[in-house]
């Protein structure tokens, strides 16, 4: 089974010889890993601005051209966060589709199995607007000694 | 409950790190490129026809990217052009950091093109801006006409698709219109050369393409006539 470790502040992926076989999905895994770390610190730094709270949600707006599977995000994040201070952090994602923008009548559109007929004026020529989008969007944050604290378990 | 919003790109300080590449690449007129595969398409070979031809004078350096081993930098070191290796001892792409740390002891003044060899891979590297002018996925006959569609992150964003080992056409079942076409679903009006860096063949029109944009990039004329 892939295991988690930290080795000088940082996550490291230990895996079996018969998982390193599948080089392909672990690479894929660790490059995740890398994204889920980075959601963390940005917690961890915005956390220092908000005295008296905790963070129970952060909300990142990942594009479906970005390169990012949103099973392995969630499955690093759970592995990072698992027994620490933020074990109760919870990950919203939301999938962001390709947009263009028709450079004939300006109409923009979500453009679908790459095609990018504009849907107003059938014009071919259309610029990319976003859809590549890996940002960090919200972070829901409770006031210590609130009702609700600790109402999410870490499992 | 309170909402905060963040509105910051989640790889904010690898992006801040590469701006400040960018601004020192410009500054001193280099063009840098990012070269983008999986591992086995031949980046390594390209930099190696590259570098054998470009004029010996010419102000070229090359960081070359892996896991680990400094194979590639012993490979390309027989250039005469000034070389480094980053091993990244397991992480699967180059970020901005690690170019900035390998660039300390080159004086940027005397450089005029960098080239970058990304790790082996077409899906962490997409997400790592490194400050280049240009990234450049290479993509061998050898690999699925396909490639674009399932990997349309790193197609997306490069400027240019270098088609290798194309000697070997004859003998695997390629179609090298239907990854045009792929390509080019992914990212309309993308550019594309097809070489063989064993016969040499189409390699003219790479350096075509590598001269112009290095041209485009220079922003002094005093730095034509240097």
């Amino acid at each position: 089974m892939l295991k988690l470790v930290w080795r000088r502040g940082l996550p490291r992926l230990l895996c079996t010889r018969r998982e390193m076989r599948q080089a392909a999905s672990v690479q894929e895994i660790m490059h995740e890993l890398g994204i889920a770390n980075s959601v963390l610190e940005a917690v961890r730094v915005e956390m220092g601005l908000h005295p008296g709270t905790y963070p129970c949600k952060v909300g990142v707006r990942i594009g479906e051209m970005a390169a990012i599977d949103q099973e392995a995000l969630r499955f690093c994040f759970e592995a990072i966060i698992q027994d620490t201070d933020l074990a109760s952090l919870e990950l919203g994602i939301e999938v962001c589709p390709r947009r263009h923008r028709c450079r004939t009548c300006g109409r923009e559109f979500i453009v679908r199995d790459y095609d990018f007929r504009c849907p107003q004026c059938a014009s071919l020529e259309s610029t990319c607007i976003s859809g590549d989008e890996l940002e960090l969007a919200y972070l829901e944050v409770e006031e210590h000694g609130s009702s609700s604290v600790g109402a999410k378990s870490s499992q | 409950m309170d909402r905060v919003p963040l509105e910051r790109k989640v790889l904010s300080e690898n992006d801040r790190i590469a701006g400040e590449l960018r601004a020192r690449f410009q500054e001193h007129g280099i063009f840098c490129l990012n070269l983008i595969s999986s591992p086995g398409s031949g980046k390594t070979s390209l930099l190696e026809r590259t570098l054998e031809a470009l004029p010996q004078h010419d102000r070229v350096a090359v960081l070359t990217g892996d896991i680990q081993t400094d194979n590639d930098a012993n490979r390309l070191r027989r250039f005469h052009f000034p070389v480094k290796q980053i091993t990244t001892g397991g992480t699967c792409h180059l970020d901005a950091r690690m170019i900035e740390r390998h660039l300390v002891d080159w004086n940027l003044k005397d450089l005029d093109l960098l080239l970058i060899e990304n790790v082996g891979n077409l899906v962490c590297p997409a997400s790592y801006d490194l400050g280049e002018a240009a990234k450049v996925v290479v993509l061998s006959v050898t690999e699925g006409e396909d490639k674009p569609l399932k990997y349309p992150a790193i197609f997306f964003k490069s400027d240019l698709l270098v088609l290798n080992k194309i000697d070997l056409l004859p003998y695997v079942p390629f179609d090298i219109d239907a990854a045009a076409e792929n390509a080019r679903k992914v990212h309309p009006g993308m550019e594309m050369v097809k070489v063989s860096c064993l016969t040499k063949n189409g390699l003219q029109e790479w350096m075509m393409w590598l001269e112009r944009r290095r041209r485009e990039n220079r922003p002094l004329p005093q730095k034509i006539a240097n």
